[in-house]
């Protein structure tokens, strides 16, 4: 079955990829890397909150890495703890 | 020895000059401990996502090193002594990174709104 895509959707993040693979695993996978702000910056909401695995498809071993990654990156204010007002200069 | 990866964030009002005379200290302390240095990496001054101690920007410096326990225990110690280091982070890691650590480096500031652009297309 193919993923039903959720109304309240906010259309900008790629959530939508219909293959419901783990993007960690598999041979050319990207490794999880605090450092690696694009990556991670893929996926936290606009408010900045890590988005829960059954919504990116992301396997719980690799949803345990990015968590950890994610919230190294938060205390080394690579990623804001909560972004509330959409200046330009925001990273999304 | 262990492999260690340290980031640290110094105050904005550095010149470049004390930062990479703030990294040699660091680096000689690794040394003076019977550690090794794999990569030094200066990110630069970039903005920070929420304000540490009132300073919005930071220069960004990541050490790469192999070195006994002991050694990267005194650096750390020293850099809590120091005012110029608002943060620092070290973390184990079980292998060496080959090349620029990290996408962080290549890609500007700019280049962040293609992309989005870019995955929302594939997508």
């Amino acid at each position: 079955m193919n993923m039903t895509t959720p109304d309240a959707a906010t259309a900008k993040r790629p959530f939508f990829k219909h293959r419901k693979t783990c993007p960690f695993t598999g041979p050319r996978a990207s490794a999880i890397d605090w450092k690696d702000v694009k990556l991670l910056g893929r996926y936290i909401s606009e408010r900045g909150k890590i988005v829960p695995s059954r919504i990116t498809a992301v396997s719980m071993k690799k949803q345990r890495e990015l968590t950890k990654a994610i919230k190294r990156a938060r205390f080394m204010a690579l990623l804001p703890y909560v972004r509330t007002e959409w200046d330009g200069s925001s990273p999304r | 020895m262990p492999y260690y990866e340290t980031v640290f964030i110094a105050r904005q009002e550095l010149s470049e000059a004390q930062v990479s005379e703030l990294t040699d200290t660091y680096t000689k302390v690794i040394k003076d401990g019977g550690g090794k240095i794999h990569k030094t990496e200066n990110w630069g001054l970039r903005t920070l996502a929420y304000r540490i101690k009132k300073s919005r920007k930071g220069h960004y410096v990541l050490i790469e090193s192999e070195t006994p326990p002991a050694a990267m225990l005194e650096m750390e110690r020293q850099m809590r002594l120091s005012e110029d280091i608002l943060r620092y982070l070290t973390v184990r890691e079980d292998k060496l990174s080959e090349g620029p650590s990290s996408i962080l480096n290549k890609d500007t500031r700019d280049s962040d709104s293609r992309d989005n652009r870019d995955s929302r297309e594939a997508a």
